[in-house]
């Protein structure tokens, strides 16, 4: 018994890290509009960061586990799906969907969830990316949330 | 809307066994957590108040009444306890910080008279968290109180 009087939403949120390098640049700009935009950030030899992915997922809890969603099928999910091909890599040349878009924070988000959403035990509601400790970005697919609620 | 956050630690043990599977199926399911000897954290709690500030005191609520509201129904409850044996709000049920994040709703929402219960956290490790939050317009995205799936 939880006691609760009204209907209750529980999530569950998971961290991982990654470290990898990227680089600010578009060929759509010129090189003077690159340097204007993205800074430091358009360094050609990249630079890097420690990556912390939060992944929230949400749904039932099953009764039998007490779980949104098992870890021990969450970890190597996001292990295979994420870290595998993002840690200690340079995201430019080696995520090929970062061929064409510019990896910012806001581009990773929405890349790591394009590639959990597959999760098949419980809805991967959030992605929330901290790239330094001053930074962090989110993304949730806000037509799914509507539909959901 | 204003919404006022206090945190709680509490440090507790725990395992993860469905009586209903056997030895070999709950150490499948639940891994490492199944040892029966059981283990421990170092659990965070942040209950999430919200409310508009009272125009007179500026306060959504009286953070020491929220202070202790905390320490009486979690703090003694769960601090230094072992979450199976102890603590009756979860028997029968694993003790995971998902179903641990309900019981605590059930047991704070009664108790909050200023403001409303907006979220309950729960902490198990720094890289692990479950929230309980009301759901958005009645959708039963969790449970509904007893016999229901927390």
């Amino acid at each position: 018994m939880n006691g609760a009087r009204v209907p209750l939403k529980i999530s569950l949120t998971r961290r991982y890290k990654f470290a990898a390098s990227h680089r600010l640049y578009s060929a759509q700009f010129s090189e003077e509009e690159n340097k204007r935009l993205y800074g430091k950030c358009g360094n050609p030899y990249g630079h890097g960061h420690n990556y912390l992915v939060e992944v929230t997922v949400s749904g039932p809890v099953d009764p039998e586990t007490g779980m949104v969603a098992n870890l021990g099928e969450l970890d190597p999910f996001v292990e295979r799906e994420v870290i595998e091909p993002f840690d200690q890599r340079y995201l430019n040349k080696e995520i090929s969907e970062f061929h064409e878009i510019v990896p910012t924070t806001e581009n990773i988000c929405r890349e790591i969830y394009g590639r959990l959403k597959a999760f098949s035990a419980a809805r991967i509601e959030r992605v929330r990316i901290q790239e330094t400790s001053n930074n962090s970005f989110e993304y949730r697919e806000e037509a799914e949330l509507a539909q959901s609620c | 809307m204003i919404r006022v956050t206090r945190r709680l630690e509490f440090s507790a043990a725990h395992f993860y066994h469905n009586p209903k599977f056997s030895d070999e199926e709950n150490r499948r399911v639940f891994g490492k957590c199944s040892n029966k000897h059981g283990h421990g954290h170092n659990y965070v709690l942040e209950v999430t108040v919200a409310g508009e500030p009272d125009p007179a005191t500026g306060m959504v609520l009286d953070l020491k009444e929220l202070k202790d509201i905390l320490q009486r129904e979690v703090g003694e409850r769960m601090d230094h306890r072992h979450l199976n044996y102890e603590v009756p709000e979860l028997a029968g049920k694993i003790p995971t910080c998902e179903n641990i994040a309900a019981v605590i709703w059930g047991l704070l929402e009664p108790q909050i008279t200023q403001g409303t219960l907006d979220r309950v956290r729960v902490y198990e490790s720094p890289d692990l968290f479950a929230d309980c939050t009301a759901a958005p317009n009645g959708s039963l995205h969790g449970a509904r109180g007893e016999g229901n799936r927390v």
